[in-house]
């Protein structure tokens, strides 16, 4: 590789990047397979890898590209017109070329393959079929009419040549003046320059031109001019210098705030002002647009629909948008695999479009743009959608959730299901998608570039895979903590606030449930994990003496939890180094940093550690289950509980926050609409639902001659929960919740000495009232 | 054939000790030699992985040898010094007690790591060159980095 020839280096640099260009060409002219522009393209692209093989002895590129070459030179002279089965051998051309590029690049040589099928099949093609050998002529006639003037559009576009702009904008030539000598030169086949002719005219002094000819001179850069190549390795180490320069500033700008020195200040200040421009300058020749990424993904579509006999269009929105060259990179599998299940799975055969009603040729939509400091992309196709009750039969069946967790999860939900690990099925696998790479290790891939990605799909109109994913790995603001004597940078993008605990509150704040220490955030119980017991550095444990506790609370998939820190120091741009591989098993760390001291830290992986210490259980059931109930408890946000009793001495809680009013009604105001008992309450229909006979207790104690209901409204609709008696407010923590998995309820508790049921008041309220969320679909809008 | 070997059978050690025995590694792989820095500790890291060190604005795996050939733990107080070595992933630093000088020695002094050198340590290296009045063992640093 190093001997390589500069020549040939070039030549394989060239060609890529050509290759990649025809590829997305010779899509584009099967759409339109008469341009000529395209046709042109193409055929000069061939031509010149051809032409430099052939200078560089490579005989079996050469042949190759020589087939190619002769049968786009017919389709440019119009004398074939381009059909899918040429489309596919010129691919395939491309592909064959790729190839030897590649053995090039590796061997140095063009290695052995056999190329002679797709030289024939070139050769072949080229030969027009007999009966539409009388049609060639006259084709060739219109051709040759249009020969004459080839690319003389309608409309004539006149460039303004730059000289021209300077003799304007300078006043030495009127605007009018110099457009009439373009024009001259354009249309009338005046071949003198435009100075020359403004001259002879007396439009301009001869002196004058001369100047602005000089100035011209100086200041012209053409696009070849204007951009150079750069060697990849060379820009990484640029970043790993400026990270450098970054640090050094953070050292001097510590240094400097200690001092009373006015003049150090403003240097430092200044120093301060420049790294940063540097650093974002450096930054930005990383940046790639994504459509490197995304000029692949027309001809997979292409390939992949003709395998599966469907027609898919794809546009393609933003593809400038810009992304870090390491991240692009990593981007390409998830989004070649979306794309592959999209066309695979998503989309319907014609036929069955057709029969939806549908446009017979499917959409693939790719979206990206920037938001918030992070790339968003779209991948939305209008195919069939994903059945949350499929979804959800088939998640029951691979025991990735209980019956009772799905009946609570919403629709979206129990569609993002889809990427939970395993739920990928042998019967799904075809030759296309699902070649054992499940939507669990796409989430995987986006999630280790710090991504998170969703699906929201609706039944017979389409899915849509947002994905959101870090502009820059290199760089990242952190926080810094201390634990165990040691510091650790926390990526801040996990990181949602910082609770401090000070005196009787440390221990007050901390409680345990069934072990496991909780703190109550705005009465939601957040999961604590010690950051000392979780690496191994110190006792950890609850009974520690603490002055003051820190609690880091962070982000981990979707879920909550607290991480409690010796100390929190500061936050701060951190450089991103990998670790050496004695270290790349453990998945603690997400690589390491040197802070602005020099010494050097880890950096916390935060979704690794929420799963060692097993608050996320590997995202699977409890994930699952659990994010219900996190939905429940963030609805209430009280820790207050309306306490009634059921007859049989059963307790039952109900987050007061799903209190509207408590009513009392006469027996004899309740009437029956179907098996309903209803209500008239408020101009309103109220439907009521006993809760005895809904968890299934036995009837209430003795008939009284009112009932007594716990109202809920919401949107304007309300339900009646009939209940045997309130019995009191309580206020106090709920020191113990067990998991019973048991129809209606989401736990139990102890509260007020008693045990307590705490009700799954959605469920209850859908028991009484089907329709009671579907006012606001809200999970389904925006596809 | 024969005379190839006897040209390039002379080869330079950087040498170091590491609870009393000599140790050498090929010169063309030492990157530098440094004196103690300090390190930041790697929890739930392998055993032999002495910390992390900023060289240059790098960080770099520190190996530590004696926990890694199987001897006893560096006396307390006993600061450890960087050998740091290049390897196919980059640079990683070897903590040996001591730096000794570069030996010039030839292959015909080479024989198989004797018996007085541990099972653990026998398996990193790769034979002994016999000294004047010393064995020196030469490390199999591509081995020694594989934790």
């Amino acid at each position: 590789m190093n001997q390589m020839d500069e020549i040939v280096q070039e030549f394989l640099v060239e060609s890529h990047e050509n290759l990649d260009q025809l590829d997305t060409d010779l899509i584009a002219l099967e759409q339109e397979p008469g341009s000529r522009p395209l046709l042109g393209s193409i055929f000069r692209t061939i031509h010149t890898i051809k032409g430099t093989s052939g200078f560089l002895a490579y005989s079996k590129l050469e042949a190759v590209t020589h087939v190619g070459e002769s049968l786009l030179s017919r389709l440019r002279d119009g004398e074939l017109v381009l059909d899918p089965e040429m489309t596919s051998a010129l691919l395939e051309m491309v592909d064959a070329v790729r190839g030897l590029l590649s053995s090039i690049e590796a061997n140095g040589a063009e290695g052995d393959p056999d190329h002679t099928d797709l030289i024939a099949r070139l050769t072949a093609l080229q030969s027009p079929p007999s009966q539409d050998a009388a049609a060639v002529p006259v084709q060739r006639q219109t051709d040759d009419d249009e020969a004459i003037q080839p690319e003389e559009p309608a409309v004539v576009e006149v460039v303004i040549p730059r000289l021209g702009e300077m003799l304007v904008q300078s006043g030495v030539a009127a605007p009018t003046d110099v457009l009439a000598a373009v024009l001259d030169q354009t249309l009338g086949g005046d071949s003198r320059k435009l100075g020359e002719i403004l001259v002879s005219k007396g439009r301009a002094q001869q002196s004058e031109v001369d100047t602005a000819l000089e100035t011209q001179g100086e200041t012209r850069r053409s696009v070849s001019d204007s951009s150079i190549r750069v060697d990849v390795d060379l820009l990484d180490a640029l970043m790993t210098l400026v990270g450098e320069l970054v640090l050094t500033r953070n050292q001097i700008i510590q240094h400097a705030a200690t001092r009373e020195d006015a003049d150090l200040v403003r240097s430092s200040q200044r120093l301060n002002l420049i790294a940063s421009e540097l650093q974002e300058g450096v930054m930005k020749t990383r940046m790639q647009p994504i459509d490197s990424v995304w000029s692949k993904i027309p001809r997979v579509i292409r390939d992949l629909s003709l395998t599966c006999g469907k027609q898919v269009r794809v546009e393609m929105e933003g593809k400038e948008t810009e992304l870090d060259r390491t991240i692009l990179e990593s981007t390409k599998d998830p989004l070649t695999h979306l794309v592959r299940n999209a066309v695979d799975h998503a989309i319907e055969t014609p036929a069955e479009r057709i029969a939806a009603g549908k446009d017979p040729e499917g959409l693939l939509l790719m979206r990206a743009f920037h938001e918030g400091g992070q790339v968003n992309i779209e991948i939305t196709d209008d195919g069939k959608g994903i059945d949350p009750a499929v979804i959800g039969a088939k998640a029951l069946e691979k025991g990735l959730v209980s019956p009772d967790q799905l009946s609570r999860m919403t629709p979206r939900e129990i569609v993002n299901l889809v990427f939970l690990p395993g739920f990928s099925t042998a019967a799904q696998v075809t030759n296309v998608s699902g070649r054992g790479v499940g939507m669990d290790v796409v989430k995987t891939n986006i999630e280790r570039i710090g991504g998170t990605i969703d699906v929201q799909s609706v039944v017979g109109r389409g899915t849509t895979f947002r994905i959101k994913i870090p502009l820059t790995l290199a760089i990242i603001p952190a926080l810094t903590v201390t634990c165990a004597g040691d510091r650790y940078a926390i990526p801040q993008v996990s990181l949602l606030e910082l609770v401090r605990l000070e005196g009787e509150a440390v221990t007050a704040g901390v409680e345990q449930i069934q072990g496991a220490p909780v703190y109550r955030l705005r009465g939601n119980l957040l999961p604590l994990v010690y950051l000392d017991r979780e690496l191994a550095v110190g006792p950890g444990e609850l009974d520690r003496q603490r002055d003051t506790l820190f609690i880091v609370v962070l982000q981990a998939d979707d879920r909550q939890f607290g991480l409690v820190v010796d100390g929190v120091c500061d936050t701060e741009e951190i450089v991103v180094k990998p670790l050496g591989k004695q270290l790349k098993g453990i998945p603690s760390f997400a690589g390491a940093t040197i802070l602005g001291d020099g010494k050097v830290a880890l950096i916390l992986d935060v979704l690794a550690v929420a799963q060692r210490s097993n608050v996320l259980l590997t995202g699977r059931e409890r994930g699952v289950g659990d994010r219900g109930l996190r939905g429940e408890t963030a609805v209430s946000e009280v820790e207050s509980l309306l306490i009634v009793g059921l007859g049989e001495g059963r307790r039952m809680g109900i987050p007061l926050a799903m209190v509207t009013r408590l009513e009392d009604f006469p027996l004899d105001t309740i009437e029956r609409v179907g098996s309903r008992e209803v209500v008239q309450y408020r101009d309103q229909i109220l439907p009521l639902i006993r809760l005895s006979s809904f968890l299934g207790t036995g009837g209430y104690g003795e008939p009284s001659p009112t009932v007594q209901v716990v109202v809920y409204s919401e949107n304007g609709r309300s339900v009646g929960l009939v209940v045997e008696q309130i019995l009191d407010i309580a206020e106090q923590a709920i020191t113990a919740r067990s998991d019973l998995d048991s129809h209606g309820l989401l736990g139990s508790a102890v509260v007020q000495d008693h045990i307590t049921e705490l009700l799954d008041v959605r469920q209850a309220i859908l028991a009484a009232d089907p329709n009671f969320y579907l006012s606001a679909p809200a999970d389904l809008a925006g596809v | 054939m024969t005379a190839t070997v006897t040209e390039n059978s002379s080869q330079q050690f950087t040498t170091f000790k590491v609870d009393g025995f000599l140790f050498g590694v090929e010169v063309e792989s030492v990157q530098e030699v440094i004196r103690y820095q300090e390190m930041t500790r790697v929890p739930l890291a392998p055993g032999s992985v002495g910390g992390l060190i900023n060289l240059r604005g790098q960080v770099i795996t520190a190996l530590d040898l004696r926990h890694r050939l199987g001897m006893r733990e560096r006396p307390e107080g006993q600061l450890p010094m960087n050998v740091v070595v290049r390897t196919e992933d980059g640079a990683v630093s070897l903590l040996v007690d001591q730096i000794g000088e570069v030996i010039e020695t030839d292959l015909v002094h080479f024989e198989p790591p004797p018996d007085t050198v541990s099972a653990a340590a026998r398996e990193l290296v790769r034979g002994a060159y016999k000294l004047d009045g010393a064995l020196l063992l030469a490390l199999d640093v591509a081995r020694v980095v594989e934790v």
